[in-house]
């Protein structure tokens, strides 16, 4: 007999006063019992439309019956056949618009916890199961990964099981990509990421760092000399966006990316650390996406007493994921929809050239917004009501509207062919670019996307890059 | 991990150091940069590529001591290795068709000038250089900028090394007196790149400035290393680091550069005290 209980067991998490001045995880997890109780509450029906919303295909239905058994390992089994990343995507997917949001008890009352039931199988096998996985036997073939995000690592990960040599390339001095640069270790702790990582290390894996491709490598290169039969490229969605605004280069504006790469990278939040990052008082973050989230939650980490997220739509548009909203509106951040930044204004001193203060953010002007008519992507065209301009008094503000995908591969690969937008083009069955042998997949095609959206992609050019070189013999 | 190969100080506060970099040597060229970290908490500091021997292995910097990262390093040591060294980045020097270029350094900027006056003599362009330093014992490279300019300048604060002035006032007499340049190529302090910019301006001389903003990553992806140059906001580290000078937004790249001054000061002081306690 399933659980009728209607609503999902909830997750613990730190207080939201405790947890908004700490870099400690949020979520807390379910114990054994919780996710047993939770796992219960599956109908196991015919259709399983949880599986066609999950962009892996991940038997759910099969590991939570594991679950319900109380066989973690037996679940953490049927999940890592298809999730290279099970402990990352159970924290950082969008669920709601995914398993769970085509889950039949979604309809009367809530969702079965598709996304909590995962974290939790891949956090008991991280803390109970020491052994290894085992090394493939190799095939003789060699694969080489530009980027280590989850693109980079989903693909590498499949490869390596089938007995590839892989070697991945990553530009910065840490692997993981966007896991560790940019979601910061209250949303995913890094220790995490790095035990993933070395579980792919522990399938033969090898992980090259402070390697730009295109600059100290070419892809020919790699494909010439160096003797890859094939490359995946999942360089990501690198160039940050701005708005084009007065005041956007005023000391105190930064970049999502910058902001959350010292924070969570170059770990600036913490004594210890060599980097800088600016500890303000009160932040305003511009843009409604689960980056603009990470980044003000980090603001209040950091010590801000005020923060704003600045968005230009209302709630129903914003696209963050809603557990993140959720916590964002718990710790205290204070959202003004329908609102859009026209300026930044910064200090000067008209009798001292060289006052300190000079040309730091001192607040963001900002025009008050409504909504008419859908455009192209279906949301309202947001639009400016006259005569509603105001500041917002602040000392810092990131610039959290998204990003285009880095233009180094295009620029040092001949015949690699990309879209208007600067994202790779690709066959979507098999992630094949203009150029015989190289695939890509993730933000670098899509432009910012999702993690799951990433390894997916890395799983079905892993699968063609596997087809592709059988083939050729 | 990167083994200092060779250390050698050029002035008391002047650093050259070659370091074991196999890959990068083989592709790094004149005007690009690389990044690199001393330790495993250690801030990402770009540096740019003083000189590169493909055959040898070995990537070649010059740092003045300004902060912690390059207080640190001072005090490594032949045999000790980097972190992390990460490049070539940015793009090289542009050098194809020019015949006549002016290279004006100041300060530690003339170890970057120094390798970009070095192509293009060999590449059969003449070069006049013209280096400035506030004083004698600061003077570095003067032989070697010798050794690939037709004509050379040594400028310095109090007159102590070569002629009392500024590097503009040589460049003022040069332009005045009639020498012609394709392009005036720019490296160091930004108040000296932004008077010489002024200056080759009136007198309508194209002029390239070599950036070396605040940066993290290098690739593009954090944006911090943006600046204005002709109205739009470019990446120093994709889209440079050398610029139009007379496009470029100085007074804002200065303001800028001072953002984490006081952070900077006193993560220096610290990193100094400990290195006093460790004696």
């Amino acid at each position: 007999m399933p659980n009728m209980t209607p609503k999902k067991y909830p997750m613990p998490t730190q207080a939201p006063e405790v947890r908004a001045h700490n870099f400690e995880e949020v979520t807390l997890g379910y114990t054994p019992e919780t996710a047993i109780a939770e796992a219960q509450r599956c109908l196991h029906c015919k259709t399983r439309p949880c599986v066609s919303g999950c962009p892996v295909r991940i038997a759910i239905p099969d590991f939570i019956e594991k679950v319900a058994a109380g066989d973690f390992a037996a679940a953490y089994e049927i999940i890592t056949r298809s999730s290279s990343l099970p402990a990352v995507c159970g924290r950082v997917c969008p669920q709601e618009n995914q398993c769970e949001g085509k889950c039949v008890r979604g309809i009367k009352g809530e969702p079965v916890a598709i996304g909590r039931l995962e974290r939790f199988v891949a956090d008991w096998h991280r803390a109970n199961v020491k052994t290894q996985p085992e090394k493939p036997r190799p095939n003789g073939h060699k694969v080489a990964v530009v980027g280590s995000g989850p693109a980079g690592l989903a693909c590498a990960g499949d490869l390596a099981k089938r007995g590839y040599a892989v070697t991945v390339f990553e530009a910065l001095h840490t692997p993981g990509g966007v896991l560790v640069y940019g979601i910061p270790e209250f949303r995913l702790p890094k220790a995490i990421v790095a035990a993933e990582i070395e579980n792919l290390r522990a399938l033969g894996v090898e992980i090259a760092t402070n390697m730009v491709i295109g600059r100290v490598l070419t892809v020919d290169e790699l494909m010439g000399d160096m003797g890859f039969e094939a490359v995946f490229i999942g360089s990501g969605a690198g160039l940050p966006r701005f708005m084009g605004i007065p005041g956007e280069n005023l000391k105190g504006v930064y970049s999502a990316n910058e902001y959350l790469t010292r924070s969570n990278l170059m770990k600036a939040y913490l004594p210890t650390s060599e980097t800088p990052i600016m500890h303000a008082k009160r932040v305003a973050v511009v843009g409604g996406g689960n980056v603009a989230m990470d980044a003000a939650r980090t603001a209040l980490r950091l010590g801000a007493e005020k923060v704003y997220i600045v968005y230009r739509r209302s709630m129903e548009e914003l696209p963050a994921r809603r557990e993140e909203v959720e916590h964002a509106e718990e710790e205290g951040v204070e959202f003004r929809l329908l609102t859009n930044p026209v300026a930044i204004h910064g200090y000067r001193n008209p009798d001292d050239r060289r006052d300190p203060k000079n040309g730091f953010v001192t607040g963001i002007e900002c025009v008050g917004m409504e909504l008419g008519e859908p455009d192209e992507s279906g949301r309202r065209r947001p639009r400016e009501i006259p005569g509603s301009e105001h500041t917002l008094e602040v000392d810092a503000v990131v610039m959290a509207i998204g990003t285009s995908p880095n233009p180094l591969m295009k620029q040092t690969t001949e015949g690699l062919e990309v879209n208007r937008h600067g994202g790779i083009v690709v066959e979507e069955a098999t992630g094949l670019t203009s150029r015989p042998g190289v695939f890509a997949g993730g933000d670098a095609v899509t432009g910012a996307a999702t993690v799951i959206l990433a390894m997916g992609a890395g799983k079905t050019a892993a699968d063609a890059i596997d087809a592709y070189i059988m083939g050729d013999k | 991990m990167f083994e200092i190969k060779e250390k050698r100080y050029l002035n008391p506060t002047v650093v050259y150091m070659a370091i074991d970099a196999p890959l990068i040597a083989k592709k790094a060229q004149p005007g690009q940069f690389v990044i690199l970290r001393v330790s495993d908490t250690g801030e990402r500091i770009p540096l740019t590529v003083a000189d590169y021997d493909a055959a040898a292995g070995t990537v070649s910097i010059i740092f003045q001591v300004v902060g912690s990262t390059t207080e640190q390093l001072a005090h490594m040591q032949v045999g000790d290795a980097l972190h992390d060294f990460v490049g070539p980045l940015g793009k090289p020097t542009h050098t194809d068709g020019l015949h006549r270029v002016a290279v004006v350094g100041g300060g530690v900027g003339c170890a970057i000038a120094y390798p970009v006056a070095k192509k293009l003599s060999s590449l059969g362009c003449e070069v006049h250089s013209i280096i400035g330093f506030r004083e004698k014992d600061l003077v570095i490279l003067e032989d070697e900028f010798r050794a690939v300019s037709r004509k050379t300048f040594l400028m310095t604060d109090d007159g102590s090394a070569g002629e009392k002035g500024l590097v503009t006032d040589a460049l003022r007499r040069l332009l005045e007196g009639g020498e012609t340049y394709d392009e005036v190529i720019t490296i160091g302090p930004l108040p000296m790149m932004k008077f010489v910019c002024l200056l080759t301006r009136e007198f309508g001389v194209k002029t390239i400035a070599s950036m070396n903003p605040i940066m993290i990553d290098g690739t593009g992806m954090c944006g911090g290393c943006r600046l204005s140059v002709g109205g739009k906001t470019v990446f120093a580290c994709v889209d440079g680091p050398e610029f139009d000078g007379h496009e470029i937004d100085f007074d804002e790249c200065m303001a800028r550069s001072t953002m984490y001054a006081p952070f900077e000061r006193e993560r220096r002081e610290e990193t100094c005290r400990l290195f006093r306690e460790d004696q």
